[in-house]
Parts: C-alpha cells; sequence; structure tokens
C-alpha cells in the first residue's frame, strides 16, 4: 500500500506540531522516522494511524483520501512504545482479539480464527506461550506478541512507536534484525519511530530525519550519513564537529585568515560541518588550528578536544588522530577536513 | 554510646526504634479497642443478653422490616446510579483533557466536605412544601420530600463519590494506551469499554460499589432531614434505630443496630478477602 502525506499540519492548542509535511512512502517499503523527542516523528505516525486527525493536509492509503477516517477504517496495525497489551489476557486472547471483535458478517469462524492465531503465533516465535499472560512474558516477548497482534488484522500498513525503546541493548539487537527479517518476508509497508539513529540506519530502507516539526531529510542511510543536507541532520546523525567559517566568494575563511577549503555556498558568516576522523592534518600552509585541551582513547582511535581559539565558552572541537601521531595535551594542531559541509 | 557499632543486635538502618513501634502499634490497638470493640461489642452484647427471643421479636415487627426493606431498596437504586456516574465521571477526568477539569474534580469531592444534613436539606430547599417545584410534583402524584424519591436523592448526593474517587487515580495512571491498542485492532468504542476499560478496572470498581453501598445503608444525616420519619413507611434502619432508641425501646434498638452492623460487617469482611486476594490491583486504586 503507498502512503502520501500531503502537506500535513497539526496544532495541539497553540502548539505546532508538524508543519506542512510531505512524505510519500512507496509499498513494501520500511520506513524510519528518526528525530530527537519533539520533533513530530510520534505524532506524524499517530497521524498515519487514524489515533489524531490532521490540522490540515491530507493522508491518502493508495489512491484513497484516508484523512477523516477512524482508526478502525483504517485497518492500520500499530505497535505501541509500551506495547499495550491486554494484561487480563493470554497471549493467544491479545492475538486474537482483532478477529473477535468483527462484525458477525466479517469475523471468521472460530476454528478459523483459531487457526490464523496460532500460525501468527508460530511466526513471532511464541509458540508454547499461548497460555501465557503479558506479566510472565519478558521484554522482548511482549514486543512479539504486541506485532502479532497488530499483524492479526491483516493490516494495510504496519505502524511502531519506538519499538525497540524498552528493551536493553542486547535484545535490541536481536530483534532489530528479526524485524528486517520479518518485513523482508511479509513484505508490509512498514513506518517505525525512533530516536536512536543507529536503528534507524541499519533497519530502514529510507530514514526522515524530523526536527521541530519538520522534514529535514530522506533518504537512505548513506544519503542521510553522507550527504546531510542541512546543520541538523550533520550534527544529529553521527559525531561532527563544527567551526565558525566565513565564506568570501567561494573561499572560505576562519578566523580571518583563508583555508585553502572551496565552496559553492553563497558568501556570509557560516559554519563548517564535518566527522571527526575525515581530517588530515597539516604541516604548513593554510588550515585550522587549535590546542589540544584533552585527549581520550576510543578503541582504535584517540580523540583530540581542540580549543580553536575562538574565546572564553566558545564550542570545541573533537577531531580523531591516528594512532602514530605524536601529541599530548596543550600540542598545537594544525588540521584540514578532506570531506565537509556548509550551511 | 561508644561501642553501638559493633552491637549484635542492630536494627534496620530506617526504622524506628523497637520502643517507639511498639508504642505506636500500642496506641493504635488501644485507640481502636477504646472507640470500635469497645461500642460495637455492646451493641452484640445487649442483644446477646435480650436474648433470641427478643431480636426475632423485633426482625417481626412490621415497622423493622419496613426499615429493613427501604434501607436495601435505596442501597439497591442509589449504588447502581452512582456506579454509572462513577464509571463516566472517573472516565471523562482521567482520560479527556477540557476545561474546569479541576472543578469538576473539585466538585466530586464536595458531599465529603459537606455536612449530611446540608445534603438532605438542599433537596428540602429544592422541593419542599414552600418551593414551586415540590407542591406541582406532589400534586402530580410524585412526592419528592417525605418520600422514598427524597430519600433516594440524598443518599445518592452523600455516596456519589465514593466510586468516582476510587477509579480517578486508577485510570489516570493507566492512561489510554490499552483503549487505542483497542480501537486500532477494530473494536467500537462499546467492545473496548467491556473488553478492555472494565477489565482494567474492575477490582477497584468493586471496591468502590462495597464502599458506597455500606455508606448508602448507613447514612443518617441527609436521609434524616428528608425523610420525614412515617414509622414503616419513610423510616430507614439508622432512622428506625434512632427512633425506637428514643422511645425507650433499647433492646429492639440494639436489635435492628447489630443487624446494620452485620450488613456493614459483611461489607468489611468482602473488602479485606478483595484486598488479601488481589491486594496490588485493588491497592493501585488508592496510593497510585
Amino acid at each position: 500500500m503507498d502512503i502520501r502525506i500531503d502537506k500535513i499540519r497539526k496544532e495541539f492548542g497553540d502548539f505546532p506540531a508538524l508543519h506542512d509535511v510531505s512524505l510519500n512512502i512507496r509499498s513494501g517499503e520500511l520506513i524510519a522516522l528518526l528525530g530527537p523527542s519533539g520533533s513530530g516523528k510520534t505524532t506524524l505516525l499517530r497521524l498515519v494511524a487514524g489515533l489524531e486527525y490532521p490540522s490540515q493536509g491530507r493522508i491518502l492509503f493508495g489512491e484513497e483520501d484516508a484523512s477523516w477516517k477512524s482508526v478502525q477504517e483504517r485497518n492500520v496495525g500499530f505497535v505501541f512504545q509500551h506495547y499495550a497489551l491486554f494484561k487480563h489476557m493470554t497471549v493467544f486472547d491479545n492475538v486474537a482479539f482483532g478477529l473477535r471483535v468483527r462484525g458477525s458478517e466479517t469475523r471468521p469462524p472460530k476454528a478459523e480464527i483459531r487457526r490464523r492465531v496460532e500460525e501468527l503465533i508460530d511466526m513471532v516465535q511464541l509458540s508454547g506461550m499461548e497460555g501465557r499472560y503479558p506479566g510472565q512474558l519478558s521484554g522482548g516477548q511482549r514486543q512479539r506478541v504486541a506485532l502479532a497482534r497488530a499483524m492479526a488484522i491483516e493490516p494495510r500498513v504496519l505502524l511502531l512507536d519506538e519499538p525497540f525503546g524498552a528493551l536493553d541493548a542486547k535484545v535490541r539487537k536481536d530483534l532489530r534484525k528479526w524485524l528486517r527479517e520479518f518485513h523482508d518476508r511479509t513484505g508490509h509497508t512498514t513506518l517505525f519511530v525512533t530516536h536512536d539513529q543507529e536503528e534507524a540506519l541499519e533497519l530502514a530502507d529510507r530514514v526522515v530525519v524530523m526536527s521541530q516539526g519538520k522534514i529535514e531529510q530522506v533518504g537512505s542511510a548513506d544519503d542521510i550519513y553522507d550527504r546531510p543536507q542541512s546543520a541538523f541532520v550533520f550534527s544529529f546523525v553521527g559525531d561532527s564537529a563544527r567551526l565558525p567559517v566565513t565564506v568570501a566568494n567561494g573561499d572560505v575563511n576562519f578566523k580571518g585568515g583563508a583555508t585553502g577549503l572551496r565552496t559553492s555556498v553563497g558568501n556570509g558568516e557560516k559554519h563548517i560541518f564535518f566527522r571527526p576522523r575525515d581530517i588530515v592534518l597539516q604541516d604548513d600552509g593554510p588550515a585550522f588550528e587549535g590546542r589540544i585541551v584533552s585527549m581520550r582513547r576510543l578503541a582504535g582511535a584517540r580523540i583530540a578536544e581542540i580549543d580553536a581559539g575562538l574565546g572564553e565558552g566558545a564550542e570545541r572541537v573533537e577531531i580523531e588522530l591516528p594512532l602514530g601521531v605524536p601529541a599530548e595535551q596543550g600540542s598545537l594542531i594544525r588540521f584540514l577536513p578532506h570531506r565537509f559541509a556548509i550551511f | 554510646m561508644a561501642d553501638q557499632s559493633t552491637t549484635p543486635n542492630r536494627r534496620d538502618p530506617v526504622s524506628e526504634p523497637a520502643f517507639v513501634r511498639w508504642l505506636l502499634i500500642l496506641i493504635c490497638a488501644l485507640f481502636l479497642a477504646l472507640f470500635l470493640v469497645v461500642p460495637l461489642g455492646t451493641v452484640v452484647g445487649r442483644v446477646v443478653v435480650a436474648g433470641w427471643g427478643s431480636f426475632v421479636d423485633t426482625l417481626s415487627e412490621h415497622d423493622t422490616q419496613s426499615a429493613i426493606w427501604l434501607t436495601l431498596s435505596v442501597a439497591a437504586l442509589a449504588v447502581p446510579f452512582n456506579l454509572v456516574f462513577g464509571i463516566a465521571a472517573a472516565w471523562a477526568i482521567a482520560k479527556f483533557e477540557f476545561k474546569g477539569k479541576t472543578f469538576l474534580t473539585t466538585l466530586i469531592d464536595l458531599p465529603f466536605s459537606v455536612s449530611p444534613v446540608i445534603s438532605g436539606l438542599v433537596y428540602v430547599l429544592l422541593f419542599g412544601a414552600d418551593t414551586w417545584l415540590g407542591p406541582q410534583l406532589k400534586a402530580m402524584g410524585f412526592p419528592i420530600i417525605f418520600a422514598f424519591p427524597g430519600i433516594f436523592l440524598a443518599t445518592v448526593f452523600v455516596t456519589f463519590p465514593f466510586i468516582a474517587r476510587e477509579l480517578i487515580p486508577l485510570m489516570q495512571a493507566q492512561g489510554t494506551a490499552d483503549e487505542e491498542a483497542a480501537i486500532s485492532l477494530g473494536a467500537s468504542g462499546w467492545q473496548t469499554f467491556i473488553r478492555v476499560t472494565l477489565p482494567n478496572i474492575k477490582w477497584a470498581l468493586l471496591y468502590g460499589v462495597l464502599l458506597c453501598n455500606a455508606r448508602a445503608m448507613g447514612e443518617f444525616g441527609a436521609v434524616s432531614v428528608v425523610s420525614g420519619h412515617v414509622r414503616g413507611k419513610t423510616e430507614t434502619m439508622p432512622l428506625h434505630i434512632e427512633a425506637l432508641y428514643n422511645d425507650y425501646a433499647t433492646d429492639s434498638a440494639f436489635a435492628v443496630a447489630s443487624l446494620l452492623a452485620a450488613l456493614a460487617l459483611v461489607t468489611l469482611i468482602l473488602r479485606t478477602l478483595l484486598e488479601m486476594k488481589f491486594g496490588a490491583e485493588v491497592g493501585n486504586g488508592r496510593h497510585k
């Protein structure tokens, strides 16, 4: 099922949660909505589900305008952040819920419900646990029950709100892989919300980076990481360093001196962004210059925190030093990024 | 003092010394004995001394039976009424955001803070003989004051916070995720309520019903104002007890009193059983 989000606006009282958000999702895609808290990602997911109505704009499921359809009519599978399993029902009853509440004309016969529920429980690898209550399951198991329950209604879209948020690191990794396989097997159009960039980049076909109610960038993991299109995306996804620069006719100047870097960005006060590891140390010639304030060891590299002499309280930059380079606290470091972006 | 750290009998670091704990328990027990057990024991004692025959005699009197019947019917009507109101109010307060929510919450607590006499009096002021409405309704064959409807209204007024109060904190703590999950799976509002919301609140609800029922049967002040004390007609058990007592029919008064106490005791035992069996769930509604 293709989903088109067309200039959606959403306000809660006076608070604008989403401004003119548009997004096209192709059938079968696995999409991550990535952003810090308050970026509007959960609101967007809830709008697609029909748990909220938009203040303006349209949501299309295929050719059909679903903007004002109720949740029940939309037929979406929604997995809640804390799963919202019905604690007074067994695993079996939880999964069967969506089928049992159907009207008599669309409700499958009992035997058929049993068959389908068992099939789903088997698919999420919980066979033998049908009789357990949610309270008797681990976090990862609950998460899979929630998924099976959402899948039982044969949803047109699968929506997951922070699907791994409440799990510990190890289970998270396993479930992430498992969800990817599950998606590839079932082929459902899937949207999930996360604040964890690693999760988004690893799992999704395309990542939608959001900030303050707007979409900052949509793209594959490579696009987002290697070609960030805004200062926000650059600093939100992956480690980054930032320095203030002035652009004059394509020349990038730092503290009044030339750096030798060129850019197509227009003139003005800008910031240069680069990854801590994308630097080359310079012996002479124009470069960024600063003193090492502190150093720390991070697995195979050394990270140096550099004071570029921008004055008291100014932001410091972190760069990665190759292991062989002699440097200590107080050393003067001269470097140039070989990959960078200016915003 | 100096060797305190080596004392073998080290106490729990966050607890009080033993004598303080014992003192508190003792004070509590003495207080309960003096103010609860002794008086209640006296009631039962009087009945025992007066003999079984007197007890049966009292209970077979027409006026007594009428009082029992009236008390039970008022409770049987007032409790379901407040059940519906309590669920609706708790639902609205816990699950929706709207203006005047704090005001509504305060309003629900009103009967707790207002003297029961006033709770009764408001209906007299509304439907009494001096009002415009009262005589009209009476002429239509539907008297409110000094009749069953007045007693019912006064009882409802006094008891309506019990169920709502029990449910609000629990429903607030539970949030709306379960209901959202249910509707996202295609359940209608009613199905969601019956299959998801109600099971989530059932113990707190039962607890609230028991408290509400105990109060409905025992209410004296508010009912006294609106009842008119017509023997065999508008006297509930508490009123009947007082009337008997004022007539120096002490043994009869104690007989009815013991019956009313027994009804309350049944409620109390049910409550304790519920707490023992479903402690955590019942407790949820009270402390969160």
